[in-house]
């Protein structure tokens, strides 16, 4: 007989309090609803990616299986589960960005940072997100997000300033 | 949907066509369901009669009349006038299109897959596939992961059925593999490198319809068409699940399950799928051997059973038949137990027991005819309030924690009182855990809360007892589930059986279960406690629970007071007896000892005069009578190595070697139905006759009190040589003691990672975990482990230092 729990890493404090305002939004027996809202929460406050104990720290503090937690933080693209930069660049390449110039944008974005799709600037900066779809501002193509915030009617200038704003 | 609604549903019959032919069907049966009763084959992957519909692999894809489109099968309910075509062109295409698309990424490796030759998709490809591809690009490949010792991964060939996932979660109550990514990344697996815990685990082997979970210990040692299939009966615990041995020449490659729905259904556990591996140990005796002025000889079985019989002649010539004792495993067969017995009382002696873990024997002639589970084990499931005393029964009894996980799944209230808060594969809706003097406590409350609860009458005796208690709002709250409506169980544990009062346990369960109308169920240890009691294998019964005239000495007397002759049958005292080092003691000190042994031991080439090698429990025929007193016979799988001979063949040419008339078997047949003659109509009706327990102990403040239950893969001989058991988290975890933080702390243990413990003047240094799931004033050293050899039984008290 092997004693189950080990040294388990806990949520923050802050961390709980938010989860548990969502948990607010969800019968009690649904505790799994939350799932996705403390993933980012914990997320966030990780600087921008999760590890395998966090993802268990979650999965405690809701009760779930921990594999239910993997499953829901590998199935989305918007979880890292490796280390990123402090900006996370998502640049739109379906199908209306496309048409007005996504891929030049894209193309910039990389040649400036001097980084492919799905790496990381060696000062841990920036990453460009791997395969970014629509994400609904199509009438405002080409468009990017980072770190949540949208950036668009893109051109490689106004790329350039708003790299150049960010520290 | 509620129960009542959900019956009349499934009694009502709707008229349905499937290929043409009418069927009367149940209404809300799903098509696939219909069509395997009527014997109408569709393939399927995903499907599993025991799982819930996932419809995920879209093999089952059949034609409707009047649906455009083809339907999944297995997620399409019956309905009036059904039409279903599962071969018609529209169908078969369909098929054939699922078929196609599961073979893109599928590897062509069966010619180096264990799978091959019984896979479903290597069948169903030569039905529905095609013997070209048109996919051209590269497959995907998948890394493997390990996930313990047990099963074999190789997740490329994964076809995303999900059966293991949903395994998981329904029936083994632990989700542990889970599908992760998305699209062409999905993978089936644990995510991350983690042994799977299950006690149930080996199943997805079994479930995968494919090549991607295979058994590690099986891994590329033969080929599915080598081996010839035996029905055998498993031998670990007192459930008795149905094998399937797979042989090939005269060695069990793998042990399969083998349907029986009311006992094992298509489940069986790990420790019974995997302990052929402890078969071909190095230390298995396969010749014949006496120890002769100290130095030990293989010789032929004619010079061994003369030496042994010329032995147990001296000692009971010399000083008297009671000066002979005769231990024989609970795992041993109806047959072994009754030619035991029948030697052991020929010779004069009634000294013979198969209740080797057991301490307190105080009620053994108010058993009815043997302590079993009271009901059948399918009846379990229909419970509506389960009280577990003194039981880690997913660990003892997986099967039977199953049947207990569908009750509670089901609504059912399970209750435990123990002295860990063990885990268990369902919820517990109240529990007490505390040491082994509140275990009579908290019965006792109970016992009072629920005469209370009901106005019945206390048994002569009971009332004194139970005046001074208080009685907890837990141990009321467990009182009103007990005397609830519908099926209510009060289960013994082996804990309880190992229990050192273990007949007040009994008395007060007994007493609870008169007046609140349960049942009283008691899981005793081995595979054969019901057999060994019908068979006469204890001191104060002969066959058939006949009354013995003249008593004997039980398992604990024969070792306390020691023998001068012992006749030891498959045990490893130090390891089988539930008080070790009496029992090894006793051992050393007696003039003559005879072991049947199919393993040859360095304590053994110590304490033993004569070896005898004999056959494992799939390398005999017999029978063992499970807990719900079936009595199920089997043939020998394969052949015992070397020289080994079953127990029974030693035990009858030892009989005759003794000059003992009636040891004339020509079959194992013959020695079971010999018993069976004498048996008659008896049936185990009752249970436990109202015996009033002498006084209920009281708590020992500040005494560290051994609780120590057997590691689930290190129950017996067999076990314990069983290498991939070893390896499993269960197994490597066994050898380690455990208590709680706040008990740490007071004995000063700190940051101590070894303890002694001395009990006595015993010691023994123990790997030591603080584990909060232990009661105050416990220490749980486990069992039938090295270090547990070097001291006694529960109950011990114990003191520890950091080493």
């Amino acid at each position: 007989m092997m004693p189950s729990s080990h040294n388990k890493l806990q949520l923050s404090q802050q961390a709980r309090a938010e989860i548990d305002h969502w948990l607010e939004k969800y019968p009690a027996d649904k505790r799994r609803s939350a799932v996705i809202q403390a993933l980012m929460i914990v997320q966030d406050e990780h600087g921008g990616w999760l590890t395998n104990e966090l993802m268990d720290a979650v999965g405690d503090y809701l009760g779930l299986p921990y594999i239910a937690v993997y499953e829901v933080a590998t199935f989305y693209s918007m979880f890292e589960l490796e280390q990123v930069g402090r900006y996370k660049i998502s640049v739109c390449n379906n199908i209306s960005c496309m048409l007005c110039g996504g891929d030049e944008v894209l193309d910039h974005v990389k040649r400036r940072l001097g980084i492919k799709v799905g790496q990381t600037t060696a000062d841990r900066r920036f990453t460009i997100k791997a395969e970014e779809e629509c994400m609904a501002a199509c009438t405002a193509a080409p468009m990017m997000v980072i770190n949540g915030h949208y950036y668009e009617h893109l051109t490689a200038d106004k790329v350039d300033a708003i790299l150049d704003g960010l520290e | 949907m509620s129960a009542t609604a959900d019956t009349v549903r499934k009694e009502t019959l709707v008229n349905i066509e499937i290929d043409g032919a009418a069927l009367k069907v149940r209404r809300g049966d799903m098509v696939i369901e219909a069509a395997d009763a009527a014997g109408v084959m569709i393939p399927r992957f995903c499907y599993h009669k025991k799982l819930s519909i996932a419809a995920n692999c879209r093999m089952c894809l059949v034609e409707v009349d009047k649906v455009p489109k083809p339907l999944p099968a297995c997620a399409t309910p019956v309905t009036e006038g059904m039409k279903v075509f599962t071969r018609s062109p529209k169908a078969l295409e369909a098929q054939q299109g699922t078929m196609e698309f599961l073979l893109i990424n599928h590897p062509l490796d069966c010619p180096i897959c264990d799978q091959g030759g019984e896979c479903e998709l290597q069948e169903l490809s030569i039905g529905f596939g095609s013997d070209h591809s048109r996919f051209s690009e590269r497959k995907r490949v998948v890394f493997d992961k390990d996930i313990g010792p047990l099963i074999s991964t190789e997740m490329t060939r994964c076809i995303h059925c999900t059966r293991c996932v949903r395994f998981g979660e329904e029936i083994a109550g632990v989700r542990e593999m889970g599908a992760t990514g998305r699209g062409e990344n999905t993978r089936i697996g644990t995510y991350i490198e983690r042994a799977l815990t299950s006690e149930l685990a080996g199943n997805i082997i079994d479930l995968c319809p494919v090549g991607a979970l295979t058994s590690k210990p099986f891994r590329f040692t033969a080929r599915s068409w080598e081996m010839d299939t035996h029905a055998t009966v498993a031998a670990h615990d007192c459930v008795g699940s149905n094998l399937n041995a797979k042989t090939r020449r005269h060695e069990v490659m793998r042990c399969d399950p083998r349907d029986n729905e009311a006992i094992n259904e298509c489940w069986i556990s790990d420790r019974d799928r995997f302990s052929y591996t402890g078969a071909a140990s190095t230390q298995r005796l396969t010749q014949p051997m006496v120890k002769q002025h100290g130095k030990w000889h293989e010789t032929d079985w004619g010079t061994a059973l003369r030496y042994a019989a010329e032995g147990l002649k001296k000692i009971v010539g010399a000083h008297g038949a009671e000066q002979l004792g005769v231990l024989i495993s609970p795992n041993a067969t109806v047959e072994e137990h009754y030619l035991a017995q029948k030697l052991t009382r020929a010779l004069g002696s009634q000294n013979i027991d198969h209740r080797l873990r057991q301490q307190d024997f105080a009620d053994q002639d108010a058993v009815a005819l043997y302590p079993w589970l009271g009901q059948s084990l399918a009846d379990l499931e229909r419970q509506h309030a389960v009280l577990l005393v003194g039981s880690q029964i997913n660990k003892d009894q997986p099967l039977l924690a199953h049947r207990l996980r569908k009750a509670a799944l089901n609504q059912a209230r399970i209750m435990v009182v123990n002295p860990v808060d063990f885990d268990f594969s369902f919820d517990i809706s109240h529990k007490v855990i505390t040491d082994l003097a509140g275990m009579e406590q908290t019965l006792a409350g109970i016992a009072r809360a629920v005469y209370e609860h009901t106005g019945k009458p206390v048994p002569d005796g009971l009332g004194q007892l139970l005046k001074p208690l208080t009685i907890s709002d837990e141990q009321r709250a467990i009182a009103q589930q007990l005397c609830g409506s519908g099926e209510r169980s009060i289960l013994l544990g082996q804990l309880a059986m190992m229990h050192p009062r273990s007949s007040t346990l009994r008395a007060l369960a007994g007493a609870i279960a008169a007046a609140s109308g349960a049942t009283l169920g008691m899981l005793t240890d081995g595979a054969n406690g019901a057999g060994a009691w019908l068979a006469g294998a204890v001191p104060h019964r002969l066959p058939a629970g006949q009354h013995a005239p003249v008593g004997g000495y039980d398992a604990r007397a024969m070792l306390a007071l020691p023998r001068r002759s012992y006749l030891n049958i498959g045990i490893e005292p130090e390891f089988d007896c539930g008080y070790p080092a009496q029992a090894l003691a006793a051992q050393h000190q007696a003039e003559f000892v005879v072991a049947l042994t199919a393993y040859r031991t360095a304590t053994m080439n110590e304490y033993a005069d004569v070896l005898l090698p004999v056959a494992l429990s799939y390398e005999t025929s017999g029978t063992l009578v499970n807990t719900e007193g079936r009595w199920q016979s089997f043939a020998a799988t394969v052949k015992a190595p070397g020289e080994s001979r079953p127990v029974w063949k030693v035990l009858r040419v030892l009989g005759n070697f003794l000059d003992q008339p009636g040891f004339d078997y020509a079959s194992s047949e013959e020695v079971r139905d010999e018993l069976k003659v004498t048996l008659g109509s008896s049936s185990a009706a009752g249970q436990l006759a109202w015996r009033c327990p002498n006084g209920l102990a009281g708590h020992d403040d500040g005494a560290l009190v051994r609780v120590g239950t057997v590691p689930i893969y290190h129950a017996d001989a067999l076990l314990r040589r069983a290498a991939p058991l070893q390896q499993t988290v269960d197994g490597r975890g066994a050898e380690v003691a455990c208590l709680n933080s706040r008990e740490a702390a007071r004995h000063g243990l700190g940051e101590a990672q070894q303890i002694v413990i001395t009990e006595g003047e015993r010691r023994a240094v123990m790997t030591l975990a603080i584990d909060d799931r232990i009661a105050d004033g416990v220490i749980h050293i486990p069992l039938a482990t090295a270090a547990a050899a070097e001291l006694g039984g529960n109950g011990g008290v114990i003191h520890v230092v950091a080493d």
